[in-house]
């Protein structure tokens, strides 16, 4: 055995990489029982497949891949209404007026975002949760496989299922929205 | 002049151009070159321009942070996990 194959020990399997799993999972789906059966399914999973473990990667990183598909699906499942599933949530139209120019109550202001640390502020940080927690599903996948994985667009838009327009206009919408909510909170 | 006006006026497109900006890192040259224009005489999508670059930045360090230390499985979900685990596996 080279250095190079990795081997899978299912016995070792949850003592090794449950809590892994389950804190990937969380910070990408914020629910508890979910994670809980992500983590579960992905081990049944990959049992099934065990024999089409390739030895070329290690065992955690083909868990989370397998992980990170599952993920995925729960995306697809919660945006079956993609753009009409804008709810409680502004589109161009309430931002801008038909020329273009910002309405005037919606016009962004300086509103000290710039001299946040967030290292230091909490306080910020669970603002900018809750902010991101109002937004459609749709958009919070496409905004976190962006930010968190740095996924590449076209495949955002293929895993996803959105074309290229959309996803602009996700993009485009979610940033507004998010802009203005943590303008509003936070004063 | 139409065209000028449309640059001039258009700060839902120049807000999407800064959002692709942000995304891709790359504009054409015509992007860039409307977006320069819209900046000279639209303070407010200056400023969005960098609120929106420093969300991006403060959503990244929020989504990479690590989770709080109480993010653990309890020890009985854990155990009947490798229980079923082990079923599975002696099933073979």
């Amino acid at each position: 055995m080279g250095i190079d194959s990795y081997q899978l020990d299912p016995h070792q399997w949850v003592k090794q990489h449950a809590d892994y799993l389950y804190a990937y999972t969380i910070k990408r789906i914020n629910n508890h029982e979910l994670a809980k059966d992500l983590v579960q399914e992905t081990f049944l999973a990959a049992l099934e497949r065990v024999d089409k473990f390739e030895q070329k990667s290690s065992e955690r990183t083909w868990l989370t891949a397998i992980l990170k598909n599952k993920i995925i699906d729960v995306y697809r499942k919660k945006s079956s209404g993609l753009l009409k599933e804008s709810s409680g949530n502004e589109t161009e139209q309430d931002f801008f007026q038909e020329e273009g120019h910002w309405w005037p109550d919606h016009r962004p202001v300086s509103f000290g975002i710039e001299d946040i640390d967030p290292l230091v502020s909490k306080e910020f940080n669970s603002i900018l949760q809750k902010c991101m927690q109002k937004l459609p599903a749709m958009w919070l996948a496409v905004f976190t496989m962006k930010h968190m994985d740095d996924e590449e667009t076209a495949t955002i838009c293929a895993e996803l299922k959105v074309s290229p327009a959309n996803f602009w206009v996700i993009i485009h919408r979610t940033k507004l929205n998010l802009r203005a909510c943590l303008q509003k909170n936070w004063i | 002049m139409n065209y000028l006006k449309r640059i001039i006026y258009g700060c839902d497109k120049a807000t999407m151009t800064i959002e692709k900006k942000l995304v891709t890192g790359s504009l054409t040259f015509r992007e860039k070159f409307e977006l320069r224009i819209h900046f000279i005489g639209c303070s407010v999508c200056r400023l969005y321009s960098r609120q929106s670059h420093i969300i991006n930045e403060l959503v990244k360090q929020l989504l990479h942070s690590n989770p709080p230390a109480n993010t653990k499985l309890d020890d009985d979900f854990k155990k009947d996990l490798q229980d079923r685990i082990e079923k599975e596996l002696n099933k073979n």
